[in-house]
Formats: structure tokens, C-alpha cells, sequence
């Protein structure tokens, strides 16, 4: 990591920046500018993540208790019928809302605050580079997502399975022939499948643009071995991105053909095989969980350093142990489908490749813990973040070694067990490294430092909601309640209340990092380059806050003797 | 949260004998069969102990750091990056852990892939055994197709089929008001007892995914359209074990529940005669009405 005394160039400050620097809409709408393009990105993720966030409250309200209590009365109103036809078009639209919730959230909040974000944010300035490689395509990278969720909007407001059955109701992992002319007649597939073409352009073009930003512009002296591990994390999901989501598109591909041009790829009657693209599918899917959680990883190792003001523990295995994790991550995907009939011998080889992911995993939990161990130690809410994030995540990640296992899987296998695993690691795990970084970079970003017991009190109440909303879930799945289901047996009504419970006090929480931002905004309290003192190592916090609009116009040197 | 320890009494009171989930329940349905023993010895023995020590393990070490090493009570910061005896015990360590689960884990998966020959043993509920449960070939073929919103059934030997809907609110109270909501059918899949039946998985070629699970009986497998997956089941309790569809079908996926009554072999026979006719109706006045 680049210690700031042996820099010898700075930032070149912000007159060197004046020449032409775009202003209004078309600074934003024309952008070139890495930063102006991850700020956009946070942005399109926090409005994305508003409406994925109220989907899932509505599907919180419905499940509070047994019976049917929302979608009807929601359905009566969109579509202006009664009794039994409500019903029947309220089951189908719980559906879509867990299908939407699930789509926004992967790849319209996760994957644009993480890889298009905070990645496109700070990616260049931790390298020491002026910009990313490819500016244009940067731009072109971002603008192709606002069109990939209005398509997916658009989705909702098409015939799914009927004039009363609008969106397409069949999960995020659109399996035919739910998805296919069976299941789902209607346009709205389709405009899904589009949504999921722009979205996947989207981030193929953004990650090509990464991967060749941090082979081809690190500062001088910055071997890849000096890279900071947020470069890294960065580096190995782009990878991913690049390597997963044109099996995913090949996929989503034959599906439309499928559905539009009578082709049969996953048609049974006609010679085709729906488990097929399941296969294709997880060889997407799975990769897609570490795309999402990777950049965490790097963010979080930044966060546990700079707080404890030492170096970050066992550099070279964290940087690998997340390259490890990426391998590996491609030869693990049919434990997604233990009970789709893979014979014995296939089982047993997804049993073991998914264990070892618990080995390199376990490495870097246990050297964050390391990083801290003997550190000076200030609670800060970045690090509460952090700290929240390596808890909550070894509580996910445990739940996964037991799904890992397809004997116990057997039991667990699409009930409310997976549920919780999936988000504690995402939803509690992705998304606390998000806040993590968002509090740790925004005076940083924005030149602004926020109300810290606002930014503590929004992580205190989160930390407390998500537990309760999610940790409840793995009674319901152990018990046998399966995902998806609008309605449940009545047995099941103890823990899906106190879930629900825990979802109204997430919401507060979200209010509160509202306000929190708000206020911070109105109050206008100077951060000054580095808030965070000597602990914060990397090259952003040697320039202004906000940075100059065009950084490093000279090259900072990275001092060859300089040790991690 | 005073409703816990009522909760605890009412599951006491019920004995854990029913087929279906509890007010409350937070762990495993009762087993009634070697390969749910083992899934649940290998889940409560092993796998639940080892993420709980592990959780709760790195629970104290942040504990014991955020005492230790606050800024306050250790002001100035080490600046240790390396220790290769540490780095190799946590490699291996987890490791060797997982080496420990795998074990009992091939097991348990073999048991549930393998359908019994009579002579194969199964682990049943020592899962660190060689194999100690007899478990007879299978005497009985069924077979269960996915159907949009409803499961169908044959027996296939015999010829004989029928079809399974769930029971709507009104039905349920004035037939079966014993009957959990939701889980409640008109026709019962009758099994024997102790008996290792042989279950074949289908949809509807036309038709969408669905998924065939009994909780109780450690079972489950996807009905894909176009393949008939196998899996199977030997009973030791009679009674009524519920299952439901565990792979999203479309809008009533929570309405095609899977309802097991397994009977004495007697009765079976007595039933299956009545059935020959394929009156599923007449087969069933032969057994106890279902409360």
C-alpha cells in the first residue's frame, strides 16, 4: 500500500483543472469524469434501492400474518375486479413483487453502488491514475442503466399471464418454462429479458473498462502486488462480470428465441431440457454472489486498517484468498440444483468444490480479525460498519457451509433457511460494506463530514432490523416453510411476525441515513483531504475533498521499498 | 416474547407427532424415516454445533478486540502484518473442519440417492456407522406429477390414479377441521407402513417445474416437465405427513400441498382392494376418516 510520505507528486490541486470543465446538465449527461460517473451511480442505486426496498415492505406486510391481507385489496384496485379474481391476481403479483425486489436489488442496486460506484470512484484514485482507460465507454457504461430498469418497470406494467396477471412472476431466476410461452404468455418476459441484456451490456462494458484501468494506469512504482485491496477486489470482479454475464445473456438468449421464434432449446416437448438452463443460469448465478460481495471484501479491509491504524494483515493471502475465491466460484454452480435429479456422483463433487470456497473465505475473515488484533482502535461508524459487515457475513457464510452439503441441503433446499443465508450475505453483508463505504468515503466524495451520531444511530438500528428480520428465517426454513409462498400454515405465523417486525425497523434506519445525508448536505461542515488520520493510507486521502474534477495531472511515484 | 415457553408446552403437548409444522417451530420435522434420522443427526449432531462455535468464536474475538485494543486502553498500534503460524492454522484448521462434516456428509447424500436393494444398510440415525439399518427393496411404485396448481398420482404397478387438490377453507372446516389450513387435501397419497416405496417425480410435459417434498420423510425432488426423477421413502409411523410444492410454479404455488397418509399394511391391502375399480372414493371409506 502507498504510504503518503514517500509521495512525491500530489494532487496538482484545482487550477490545473479549469480548462473547460463542463457545467449544468452536461457535465452530468456527458460525463467522462470517473467520479462524476460513480456519483451518478450511487445515486441511480439509492433510487433503485428505494423502490426495491418498499416491494419487499409490501411483501413484509402481506406475510405478517397468515392468510391473505394485501395483494388482494392491491389487485381489486390495479385492475378494478372483486372476489375470487382479486385473489387469484393478487397471488400472481406477490410474485412479481419477489421477483422485481430481487432484480432491482442484484443488479440494479448491489452491482451499481459496488462495481459501477464506489469501484469507478476510487478504483483510479487508489491507483494513482488521472481517470479510467476508456472514458467514453464509462459514460455509455452508466446511461445504458437507466434504460435497463425502465425496461424492467416496463415489464411490470405488461400481461405476464393474463389481462389481470400483468409483470412477469417466476423469481430472478427466471427458470423455463415458468419463463418461457408456458408459464408466462404475455410481453412482460420479454421486456425482462431485454432489461437483462442493456443491464449485462451495461456491466461488461464497465468492467473491460476496469480491468484495463488497473492492468494500464497504475502510478508509477504501483505493481499489481502493491495494489490496494480495494484495486483488487475491483480487479477480480470485473473478471468475473466479464467471464459470467455473456453465459447468462446466451442463456436469457435462448429464452427468447424460445419464447418469439419457435426455437426448443429448453422446450421438453420438443427435444429441449429446462434443467439446461439452469445450468446455464447458476454458472452465471453463482459467480454473480461474489460479484456482488467481492468489492465488500476489498472495502471493508481499507475500513478495519484505516481504524486500527495499522497495516492490513496478510496482504498477499487477502489479495489471493479473493482471486481464490473467484475461481473456485465458477466450479460450484449445480449446488444450486441439488434436487433437480443430478446423479450421485455430481452431487458429490458440487458437495466438496463448495466447501473449499469456506477455506479462502475463512482466511479473510480471520485476518481482518488480525488486522484489528493489537490495533489502536476507534469506533467510528465506517468501522461499526465493518465490523457489522465481518460478523454478519461469517453468520451467512456458516449457513452456507451447511446448504453446501447436499445431504442437509435435502431438507433446506427452497425453504426460508436459504432465505436468510442469501441475505445475511447480501442483503446484510453487501449492503453494510455499501453503507460502510458510503460513510467512510463520503467526506471524501462530497468535501462534507455528516452527523456521526446520526450515521452510529442509522447503523445501530440497522444492525438491529436486519437481525431480526432475517435471523427468524432460518427457524421458518429448519421448520419447512418454503420461499415464495404468499401464504403459509399457520404454524409458521410466530416467526414470520417478528420478521415483519424487523423489516418496519429497518425502515426507520433508512430514514435515518435519509436525514443523515440530508443533514450533512445542509450543514456544509468542511472535512478537510484526510478525516480519518494517519491510518488512511491510500492515494485518495492525499487529495482535496471533493477531489480536483481532473486528478494526479502529474503521476504520484510509488517508493519501491514501500511495504504493505 | 412471553409466547415462547407457552409455545415449548404446546409442542410438548402434541408430542411432536405431527406431520407438519408447529406453532413456533424452530428446528427440523419430526422424522419418521432412516433418511430424515440422518439428516437430522448429521444437521443437529454436527453441522449446527460447528457454526454455532464458529459464529460465536469470532462473536468474542471482535468482542475481546473492541475491549482490548480501543484506542483508549491501547493507545499506540502495533504494526504486525505477518505471523505464518497463525496464517497456516487458520488454513488448515478449516480444513480439517470440513473434513470432519464431509465425512458424515457423503453418507447421509449416498443413503438419499441409493434406492434400497434389501441388502444395502443405512445409516439412519448414526450417521458415523458403516450403514447399521435394514432397509427392504421397494414394494411399491408411485408416481407424482406436477400439475398447475395440483399434484396427480398413480400407483404404477397397479394402474390405478387419482388426483390431489387442497381443500378450500369452507371444505376443510365442515371435513376435516383437524387439518392444518393449507396443508389439508381431498385425497390423501395412502402408503403402507414399513414399507420402502419407490416415488417417481414428474410435471405435466406442457406444464412448469414443481417440486415434491415431505419434511418428515427427508425428501425432495424437483418435477421437471419431460424427466422423471426417482427418490424414496420407508416410513416407520403411520399417520398423515405433509409436504408442499418447493420449486415456484406460478400463482398458486402455495396451494398444492403434498399429503402422505401412511396406514398398517392391513389396511393398505384393504384399501387397495377397494381400489381396484380405480374409485378412490370407495378406497378410502376403507380406512378411518381423516378428522
Amino acid at each position: 500500500m502507498a504510504d503518503t510520505a514517500h509521495l512525491e507528486a500530489h494532487a496538482t490541486g484545482h487550477d490545473a483543472s479549469s480548462h473547460h470543465e463542463p457545467t449544468g446538465w452536461r457535465r452530468w449527461v456527458y460525463s467522462t469524469n470517473h467520479k462524476d460517473i460513480g456519483v451518478m451511480y450511487l445515486v441511480f442505486a439509492i433510487f433503485a434501492g428505494v423502490i426495491g426496498g418498499l416491494l419487499s415492505g409490501v411483501m413484509r406486510m402481506e406475510l405478517q400474518e397468515p392468510g391473505i391481507q394485501i395483494f388482494h385489496g392491491l389487485a381489486a384496485m390495479v385492475y378494478g375486479i372483486e372476489g375470487g379474481e382479486a385473489l387469484d391476481a393478487g397471488k400472481h403479483m406477490y410474485n412479481v413483487f419477489t421477483t422485481a425486489h430481487a432484480l432491482i436489488m442484484i443488479f440494479f442496486v448491489v452491482m451499481p453502488a459496488t462495481m459501477g460506484g464506489f469501484a469507478n470512484y476510487f478504483a483510479p484514485l487508489m491507483i494513482g491514475a488521472p481517470d479510467t482507460a476508456f472514458p467514453r465507454i464509462n459514460n455509455i457504461a452508466f446511461w445504458l442503466l437507466p434504460p435497463a430498469f425502465i425496461l424492467l418497470m416496463l415489464s411490470l406494467f405488461f400481461e405476464g399471464t393474463g389481462p389481470t396477471a400483468l409483470g412477469f412472476g417466476g423469481g430472478w431466476t427466471i427458470y423455463p418454462p415458468l419463463s418461457s410461452t408456458v408459464g408466462h404468455p404475455g410481453p412482460a418476459m420479454d421486456f425482462a429479458i431485454l432489461s437483462l441484456h442493456v443491464a449485462g451490456i451495461s456491466s461488461i462494458l464497465g468492467a473491460i473498462n476496469l480491468i484495463t484501468t488497473i492492468f494500464n494506469m497504475r502510478a508509477p512504482g504501483m505493481t499489481l502486488h502493491k495494489m490496494p485491496l480495494f484495486a483488487w477486489s475491483v480487479l477480480v470482479t470485473a473478471f468475473l462480470l466479464v467471464l459470467a454475464l455473456p453465459v447468462l445473456a446466451g442463456g436469457i438468449t435462448m429464452l427468447l428465441t424460445d419464447r418469439n421464434f419457435d426455437t426448443a432449446f429448453f422446450k421438453p416437448a420438443e427435444g429441449g431440457d429446462p434443467v439446461l438452463f439452469q445450468h446455464l443460469f447458476w454458472f452465471f448465478g453463482h459467480p454473480e454472489v461474489y460479484i456482488m460481495i467481492l468489492p465488500g471484501f476489498g472495502i471493508v479491509s481499507h475500513i478495519v486498517s484505516t481504524f486500527s491504524r495499522k497495516p492490513i494483515f496478510g496482504y498477499m493471502a487477502m489479495a489471493y484468498a479473493m482471486v481464490a475465491i473467484g475461481f473456485v466460484g465458477f466450479v460450484v454452480w449445480a449446488h444450486h440444483m441439488y434436487t433437480t435429479g443430478l446423479s450421485l456422483d455430481v452431487q458429490r463433487y458440487f458437495v466438496a468444490a463448495t466447501m473449499v470456497i469456506a477455506v479462502p473465505t475463512g482466511v479473510k475473515i480471520f485476518s481482518w480479525i488480525a488486522t484489528m488484533w493489537g490495533g489502536s482502535i476507534t469506533f467510528k461508524s465506517p468501522m461499526l460498519w465493518a465490523i457489522g459487515f465481518i460478523f454478519l457475513f461469517t453468520v451467512g457464510g456458516v449457513t452456507g457451509v451447511v446448504l453446501a452439503n447436499a445431504g442437509a441441503d435435502r431438507a433446506l433446499h427452497d425453504t426460508y433457511y436459504v432465505v436468510a443465508h442469501f441475505h445475511y450475505v447480501l442483503s446484510l453483508g453487501a449492503v453494510f460494506s455499501i453503507f460502510a463505504a458510503w460513510y467512510y468515503w463520503y467526506p471524501k466524495m462530497f468535501g462534507y463530514m455528516y452527523n456521526e451520531f446520526l450515521a452510529q444511530a442509522h447503523f445501530w438500528i440497522m444492525f438491529v432490523g436486519v437481525n431480526l428480520i432475517f435471523f427468524p428465517q432460518h427457524f421458518l426454513g429448519l421448520a419447512g416453510m418454503p420461499r415464495r409462498y404468499i401464504d403459509y400454515p399457520d404454524a409458521f405465523g410466530f416467526f414470520n411476525r417478528i420478521s415483519s417486525i424487523g423489516y418496519y425497523i429497518t425502515f426507520v434506519a433508512m430514514l435515518v441515513f435519509f436525514y443523515a445525508t440530508w443533514e450533512a448536505s445542509r450543514k456544509k461542515r468542511p472535512a478537510g483531504d484526510n478525516p480519518w488520520g494517519e491510518g488512511a493510507t491510500t492515494l485518495e486521502w492525499t487529495l482535496s475533498s471533493p477531489p480536483p474534477f481532473h486528478q494526479f495531472t502529474t503521476l504520484p511515484k510509488i517508493d519501491s521499498t514501500n511495504a504493505h | 416474547m412471553a409466547l415462547i415457553p407457552a409455545l415449548a408446552t404446546a409442542q410438548e403437548e402434541a408430542g411432536y407427532t405431527a406431520g407438519h409444522p408447529l406453532p413456533g417451530q424452530f428446528h427440523l420435522q419430526r422424522s419418521v424415516t432412516p433418511i430424515m434420522d440422518s439428516i437430522t443427526a448429521f444437521h443437529d449432531g454436527i453441522l449446527m454445533w460447528t457454526i454455532s462455535l464458529i459464529v460465536l468464536f469470532v462473536l468474542a474475538l471482535l468482542l475481546w478486540i473492541a475491549f482490548r485494543y480501543n484506542a483508549r486502553r491501547n493507545p499506540v498500534p502495533a504494526g504486525f502484518t505477518h505471523n505464518t503460524l497463525v496464517e497456516i492454522i487458520w488454513t488448515v484448521l478449516p480444513v480439517v473442519i470440513l473434513i470432519i462434516i464431509a465425512i458424515p456428509s457423503f453418507g447421509v447424500l449416498s443413503d438419499q440417492l441409493t434406492t434400497p436393494d434389501g441388502e444395502r444398510k443405512y445409516l439412519g440415525s448414526n450417521i458415523f456407522s458403516f450403514g447399521e439399518v435394514a432397509v427392504p427393496a421397494p414394494e411399491l411404485t408411485i408416481k407424482a406429477t406436477g400439475q398447475q396448481w395440483y399434484w396427480d398420482y398413480e400407483y404404477v404397478d397397479q394402474g390405478l390414479a387419482f388426483t390431489s387438490l387442497i381443500l378450500n377453507e369452507e371444505d376443510r372446516t365442515a371435513t376435516k377441521p383437524g387439518q392444518p389450513r393449507l396443508l389439508a387435501v381431498d385425497n390423501e397419497l395412502v402408503v403402507p407402513v414399513d414399507t420402502t416405496v419407490r416415488v417417481q417425480v414428474t410435471a405435466d410435459p406442457l406444464g412448469v417445474i414443481h417440486a415434491f417434498a415431505v419434511p418428515s420423510f427427508g425428501i425432495k425432488i424437483d418435477a421437471v416437465p419431460g424427466r422423471l426423477n426417482e427418490t424414496w421413502f420407508n416410513a416407520r409411523e403411520t399417520g398423515i405427513y405433509y409436504g408442499q410444492c418447493s420449486e415456484l410454479c406460478g400463482r398458486d404455488h402455495a396451494f398444492m400441498p403434498i399429503a402422505v397418509r401412511v396406514v398398517t399394511k392391513e389396511e393398505f391391502a384393504a384399501y387397495m382392494a377397494a381400489f381396484k375399480d380405480g374409485d378412490y372414493a370407495a378406497a378410502s371409506a376403507t380406512l378411518a376418516a381423516v378428522q
